[in-house]
């Protein structure tokens, strides 16, 4: 099961993509807000995306699965 | 002099201001919220008032949990620090109206410099040279580029409520300037509650040069002369001296003349900053005012030998000025460097448990800082967690002090943004004067490409 997972503790503030969506790898699927910066969340592989585990406004922790992808 | 003050703030503000009203005799009051239950300001303080969540809107920018403490503990004033409450005319207004001194000017003046178009206009009027720019709101991105190209490319969209550098973006054309308005729009909005869009045409290879000012509740005001602020990184400030290098003489004192002229307009009380941006031919622009204490104090307090903290409280106490303007002279040389949790390459934070710290220690050393071995940095707040402060009798000694002080600085567990600081201290470039605000930036470019 491919996975994006969060980077970084933080808030994460914009969801950019829905269950349902094709992601390219490289492309932004949401930003986390953390110490005041935005910091881009991006796909490290290519895929359908099956599940999103979070909402926007959840507080997220290092480590944690964001979304899961389909072939 | 105030008997007791509370402490709006954390971190290392919180500790430097604790500092120096124990020295004066004064109690302290600290709030704190839940992330923050083991901070060193919180064991620092006489006494310390849970006030809150982790997250700044719940505790730290929690108007009515600071102010139930204040009254609570009977204390006489607030000390805002810099950030959070510290530039919020509603705060300051609610202070006074409960009978409590807010260390920094009126809120009516609050209001009018925090509206950087508001400011501009003031600024102007009171003969001030300010960047030029659009000095109302941009309606979209239409307008912004109708605007943009009677003022010429580049340009810096700004947010009218900003501060920090969020909601500032640089933009070279039209195109680029269509792309930017509306994300930035919202992120203003998001930030700071107001999206409200202004314009400065870019001044190209400008230094970042501030002038502090102190005026007491008499009117009476004198300036503290300069800081070359010029080396940022997302149009934040990472390194600060005092005197700035390659200022001339005549230029220095047009600038401190016009802050005080400038602050006298507007009926300022308290310490307050004046921002500049110097271009190549010296000639000087008013970019903003800063109405509290800068992140960068220490480097003036270190070449001046005066406590801007404890002069903040007396004019809050309605004291007079002890000294004018012939008293104030700059000895000596000196730099600040913030130590920041972040990435020193992407500049993204790195928040986590700090497993060691050592500090290089020395005379000439200051240390401003929130953290020790075992300090846990959350993502809740910002990245800066330490500020060191190095004094010499000339810039060059600075320097040679600073390469050795921060060879010394050794921090584990997180990444921090040392080995930058260590390599610009390093660089021919800061050894010269030659640092102009777009240098990093520009550096990161040539590295791109």
């Amino acid at each position: 099961m491919k996975t994006v997972t969060i980077q970084m503790a933080g808030n994460l503030w914009k969801l950019l993509v829905k269950k349902g969506d094709d992601v390219q790898k490289g492309q932004e699927v949401a930003i986390l807000e953390s110490m005041k910066m935005e910091i881009p969340i991006v796909a490290e592989e290519a895929g359908v995306i099956s599940k999103v585990y979070k909402a926007e406004g959840d507080f997220v922790d290092e480590g944690e699965v964001l979304l899961e992808l389909t072939e | 002099m105030f008997e007791q003050v509370l402490i709006a703030n954390r971190g290392e503000i919180a500790r430097r201001v604790i500092r120096t009203c124990k020295r004066l005799g004064i109690k302290t009051v600290a709030v704190y919220s839940e992330a923050d239950q083991h901070a060193l300001h919180v064991q620092e303080a006489d006494s310390a008032y849970y006030i809150g969540g982790a997250k700044v809107s719940e505790s730290y920018l929690n108007m009515e949990a600071i102010i139930k403490v204040a009254k609570q503990t009977n204390a006489d004033a607030i000390h805002p620090g810099y950030g959070l409450l510290s530039e919020n005319a509603a705060f300051a207004e609610r202070c006074r109206s409960e009978g409590i001194a807010f260390i920094g000017p009126s809120a009516q003046v609050i209001q009018q410099m925090g509206n950087k178009i508001e400011a501009r206009k003031t600024m102007e009027q009171a003969g001030i040279p300010i960047v030029p720019g659009v000095s109302a709101p941009l309606h979209d991105a239409d307008e912004g580029v109708h605007k943009a190209q009677t003022l010429g490319y580049p340009i810096m969209l700004k947010a009218s409520s900003g501060g920090g550098g969020i909601g500032m973006q640089l933009v070279r054309n039209d195109e680029e300037l269509h792309r930017a308005f509306e994300g930035n729009q919202k992120r203003a909005q998001s930030f700071f509650q107001d999206g409200t869009l202004y314009m400065e045409k870019v001044i190209e290879h400008a230094r970042h040069i501030e002038i502090q000012v102190l005026f007491d509740s008499f009117g009476h005001g004198v300036h503290l002369f300069e800081r070359d602020c010029s080396l940022q990184r997302r149009h934040q400030k990472i390194v600060e001296e005092a005197p700035a290098v390659c200022l001339e003489e005549t230029v220095r004192q047009q600038m401190g003349q016009m802050a005080v002229k400038a602050a006298k307009a507007i009926g300022y009380e308290n310490a307050g900053t004046i921002e500049c941006l110097v271009d190549q031919n010296q000639q000087f622009y008013f970019l903003e005012m800063n109405t509290r204490l800068q992140v960068e104090h220490p480097v003036t307090e270190e070449i001046t030998g005066i406590d801007l903290v404890e002069e903040q409280l007396k004019i809050a106490a309605l004291e007079p000025l002890s000294f004018s303007q012939e008293d104030i002279h700059q000895i000596g040389h000196a730099i600040e460097v913030r130590i920041y949790a972040e990435d020193p390459v992407t500049f993204y934070p790195s928040p986590g448990t700090i497993t060691r710290l050592s500090t290089p220690d020395a005379p000439y050393i200051r240390h401003e800082s929130s953290v020790t071995s075992g300090s846990v940095i959350t993502p809740f707040y910002d990245p800066m967690i330490a500020k060191m402060i190095v004094y010499g009798d000339t810039r060059k000694l600075a320097i040679e002090r600073l390469k050795a002080a921060l060879q010394a600085y050794e921090i584990e567990g997180i990444k921090t943004n040392v080995p930058l600081l260590k390599e610009m201290a390093e660089s021919t470039a800061f050894l010269h004067g030659r640092i102009t605000t777009d240098y990093l930036m520009k550096k990161k470019e040539e590295k791109r490409s």
